[in-house]
């Protein structure tokens, strides 16, 4: 083939582009091995240290397993309640059907600033104190529509003919739920799972303003980088983002041989 | 991915929905309960907070309800200017990272379609800063090009920039923060409506005398409407909201501040609740009246 | 009824005074029906015409507005679609995508509890000759295959009654006419009754016992498919049933067993027994294939209706039979099919020909003229969409 600068053009910028996304990320792995003191701004040489004392820096565990926990319960709260919306949205009739479609887009148009200084006045006036409750509360509102949304889509391209078929081969009510439209409706829901829990772990902005005394691990940075972060924060952050990265890759390569399996041509 | 749903509600045309009964109402309550209580009441507190007027011989963030609408007047005139420069960075980061995304999702959704490795490994790619704090993100840019840094050094040593150029304080600063952020929520979307593009239509197009030029803003761009509307509102909102990027410890400065700047510190460092109210009230509001009128005439209503 | 044991034979269905609303429009208006244990019996009809309703009715997928099902002579109405003995192939086969063939023909024997669940599936799967896939994903199967599934999966169960959602719509032609064979053989094989709701009135003549032809929501006539075939009793029938000529005109004379029509100046004769109205303006018909098609001038022949002058407007060859649309001067167009015993077309277009047919292969519609006219059948695709948008409005009226 003619190689024309033409053609290039597109798959080059995209290359650089994809670079531009991911320097930060390089920029904060390669500070996970930096051999820092005080503050982690400066590189002063490779050490494999700040992996081996990840606890040893103050709070840096602390409000990662405060994140992971949050993230967990929200995640559970909002794709319970979620789901049930999504299935009742497009599977059954109703008034009103546009002002709860309307509810559950508002929170996806609301700043975040804003949907935490409300839930944070909403706290104060009613003298709840602000703690691990309160985020919780929190991330389960903002994961919510997302929920709705990513199962919706889900719940929409099931072939209604397949409840219909369970129902006409002698399945009852639960058993149709629990061993048809459930397990269709599976990998939305994973999926939706999946970006709850990834929102509520990056929260900085709603989760301020409901924490009270309780660190998550954007809390943390955040407080930090007013004097420093430690590199056992970078650690943390490279962790984390090669585990979602292996989950991710290992997910796409077990989805497009599955694919291709389905694919393979039979008699 | 949920930007993937929020570009794909267009197109899930309900599945003849026909019972009316008794179970929506069971599966839509524990929801429709959560929304009320913990988003709709908010919205009223924050209303009600908004219009408190300060406890008489009480405390520093004392306050009792009043019907003090001068509290929305005293806003504006502090930071009405801030209000602007919100909009103005937002604006101007969403319009970036359109241009810079489309390229990206037309090459991932379009071009690479022959080769489904590479688009999943580009796919991959624009994710990945998702699974990174962006709070660490955000100061790793700050770090690159702090004033003593190399870069900034290089680039100073090469005339490139002036001696005495700053990157961190400046508005540019700011809104570079706020485009790196959201490229990734614009490309997702703009991606997904992409990627379905059935490419006869450019070829159809072609056919009928377009030339490749044409095709694009007369085929192309129209059908990848519905993307660039979610990723637009996706990079829009949260972004006139953000105060990460324009904070001091981040990549702004006293000159760069913006709403949500302005909200938190009213709000949990100087306890002034009326006003963090009044000034979320206020961007609610221009947000809400901005994304109403933009998603009539872009003509994608069945959005929501 | 619905655990445990097996339907020793097929069962009757009747309906008894069945209509069914949906907000905005009635898909079913008092609908009597009567399908005797062990027949095959096909309802056809256009789409929108009602005749999908009426399977969902008797599968228990929608509950009637009024009116009484009985399946063997026991009332059903109330009982739940999973309760009923009745098992659906339907139009898009719904195979469980996360499940095996295996998994989906077993699905209902294990619902219901029964023994060996897994034998009998397998039995099932090789009476469609399947079994050799009986591990696979139904999306790794064609089209073909995933229809013999669906087929097993619901023969299994030994149904009282087997309800087909045009269940051949998705093939091919060629496969199609291969399954309409293998359904006829399974069916004379395991004696069940088989409702088959279909568009192509091919598929329903040349499969069932007995057809229906339905349409807005009512019965139009219901016979044998010769019968309905060689004397449709309504424009509908006649004109969705394959091709007719239709003409309209008055009542001249009448012996004792002919009516005599004028049309346009000829006399068109129709033996009495054949013709549902008797004075008056009627309205008649003959099928193409029953017209000669002559190039010289015809002397009246009793026995024969025969119009002159026509112009022959188009030729269109397909094969076993060339068509000819013939235009008679205040007639109107005749459609003749003639069969190509030689080679090429006979006549030319613009050629001045005659035809003439034997008066016994005429029929008389009960339509009032008023209403007959020339039909055109409601199942071009612009209908089904108004009819669709029509649905869906009605839908968000409701919502």
């Amino acid at each position: 083939m003619r190689f024309s600068f033409g053609k290039a053009l597109l798959p080059i910028y995209t290359v650089l582009a994809l670079i531009f996304l991911l320097i930060p990320i390089g920029y904060t792995f390669a500070f996970s091995f930096n051999a820092s003191d005080k503050s982690n701004i400066v590189w002063r040489g490779f050490t494999f240290n700040n992996w081996t004392t990840v606890c040893q820096a103050q709070g840096v565990c602390d409000s990662f397993v405060n994140s992971i926990f949050i993230g967990v319960v929200a995640t559970a709260l909002a794709t319970a309640i979620g789901t049930a919306m999504a299935i009742a949205l497009v599977r059954y009739r109703f008034r009103f059907r546009g002002p709860v479609s309307l509810l559950l887009f508002l929170p996806m148009a609301t700043p975040e600033v804003v949907m935490g200084a409300g839930l944070a006045s909403q706290f104060l006036t009613a003298g709840v104190e602000k703690g691990m409750t309160t985020i919780i509360i929190a991330h389960t509102l903002f994961c919510l529509s997302f929920v709705v949304v990513t199962v919706k889509a889900r719940v929409a391209s099931l072939d209604p003919a397949l409840e219909e078929a369970g129902r006409d081969l002698y399945g009852s009510p639960a058993q149709v739920f629990w061993r048809i439209t459930f397990p269709l409706l599976l990998p939305g829901i994973l999926a939706a799972a999946m970006l709850s829990f990834a929102l509520s772990f990056d929260d900085f902005i709603i989760t301020y303003f409901n924490s009270g005394s309780i660190y998550t691990f954007p809390k943390f940075v955040y407080i930090s980088a007013a004097r420093g972060i430690p590199a056992q924060a970078n650690v943390i952050a490279s962790a984390v983002f090669i585990l979602a990265l292996t989950i991710v890759i290992v997910s796409q390569v077990f989805a497009s041989r599955k694919a291709k399996k389905l694919a393979a041509p039979i008699s | 991915m949920a930007f993937a749903a929020f570009a794909n509600t267009a197109q899930a045309v309900d599945a003849a929905p026909r019972k009316s009964s008794k179970i929506a109402l069971v599966l839509l309550a524990p929801g429709l309960a959560y929304l009320a209580l913990f988003f709709l009441t908010p919205l009223v507190a924050l209303i009600l907070t908004s219009l408190q007027a300060p406890a008489l011989y009480g405390d520093m963030g004392e306050y009792v309800y009043a019907f003090r609408w001068e509290n929305y007047v005293a806003v504006v005139n502090e930071y009405g200017e801030t209000f602007l420069r919100s909009f103005g960075y937002a604006l101007i980061a969403t319009m970036a990272a359109l241009l810079i995304s489309y390229p990206i999702a037309y090459f991932i959704g379009v071009r690479a379609r022959k080769w489904p490795a590479i688009q999943a490994i580009a796919l991959i790619l624009v994710i990945a800063p998702f699974f990174i704090s962006f709070l660490l993100r955000t100061l790793a840019w700050k770090q690159i090009f702090s004033d003593d840094s190399w870069t900034m050094e290089t680039l100073k040593a090469l005339s490139i920039l002036g001696p005495d150029a700053h990157f961190t304080g400046t508005p540019f600063a700011v809104i570079f923060g706020l485009t790196y952020n959201f490229i990734p929520f614009m490309t997702l979307p703009i991606y997904t409506t992409l990627e379905r593009l059935d490419t006869r239509y450019l070829e159809a197009s072609g056919d009928l005398y377009a030339r490749p030029s044409t095709t694009f803003f007369k085929v192309t761009l129209p059908l990848s409407m519905p993307g660039i509307v979610s990723g637009t509102l996706l990079t829009f909102i949260p972004a006139s909201g953000d105060y990460i990027n324009a904070s001091g410890d981040f990549l702004g400065g006293p000159s760069t501040q913006m709403v949500g700047n302005a909200i938190q510190s009213n709000f949990l460092v100087i306890l002034q609740y009326p006003a963090a109210a009044a000034l979320s009230i206020m961007l609610m509001a221009v947000i809400l009246v901005i994304v109403a009128i933009y998603v009539k005439r872009s003509g994608t209503e069945d959005l929501i | 009824m619905a655990t445990g044991t097996f339907a020793e034979s097929g069962a009757d269905l009747e309906l008894v005074g069945i209509t069914k609303r949906f907000p905005g429009f009635t898909a079913i208006e008092n609908l009597d029906l009567f399908i005797p244990a062990g027949s095959f019996f096909a309802l056809l009809g256009p789409s929108g015409c009602g005749k999908t309703t009426t399977l969902r009715l008797v599968a228990g997928l929608e509950e009637p507005t009024e009116g009484k099902i009985l399946i063997g002579g026991k009332d059903v109405t109330n009982m739940k679609s999973y309760q009923r003995p009745v098992n659906t192939v339907f139009q898009s086969y719904a195979l469980f995508p996360h499940m095996t063939v295996l998994e989906n023909v077993a699905f209902g024997l294990h619902r219901r509890g029964i023994k060996d669940a897994v034998a009998k599936a397998h039995e099932a799967l090789i009476l469609v000759e399947l079994d050799h896939v009986a591990n696979r994903k139904p999306q790794q199967l064609s089209g073909g295959q995933q229809q013999r599934v669906a087929l097993a999966r619901a023969v299994v169960n030994r149904p009282a009654l087997l309800l087909l959602d045009e269940p051949l719509g998705a093939l091919d032609l060629k496969l199609r006419r291969q399954m309409q064979l293998e359904l006829k053989a399974i069916q004379t094989e395991v004696g069940l009754t088989f409702l088959h709701v279909t568009h192509d009135q091919e598929e329903a003549m040349t499969m069932a016992d007995t057809v229906a032809v339905m349409n807005k929501g009512r019965i139009e006539q219901m016979g044998a498919p010769q019968e309905l075939y060689e004397l449709p009793r309504t424009a509908f029938v006649a004109s969705f049933l394959g091709q007719s000529n239709l003409f309209t005109g008055q009542v001249v004379a009448s012996t004792s067993d002919t009516i005599s029509l004028d049309i346009a100046g000829n006399h068109i004769v129709v033996p009495k027994a054949r013709a549902a109205r008797h004075t008056g303006l009627v309205t008649v018909g003959v099928r193409p294939e029953k017209l000669t098609l002559h190039t010289e001038t015809q002397t009246h022949d009793a026995g024969q209706n025969v119009l002159t002058g026509g112009v022959v407007k188009d030729v269109s060859f397909s094969g076993v039979s060339t068509q000819y649309i013939v235009s008679f001067p205040d007639v109107g167009d005749i459609v003749v099919f003639a069969q190509n015993m030689v080679f090429g077309p006979v006549v030319h277009e613009g050629a001045i020909v005659s035809v003439s047919w034997n008066i016994e292969r005429g029929f008389g519609i009960e339509d009032h003229p008023e209403q007959a006219g020339k039909f055109v059948p409601d199942d071009n695709t612009a209908s089904i969409a108004v009819a669709q948008r029509k649905a869906l409005s009605a839908e968000l009226e409701g919502a």
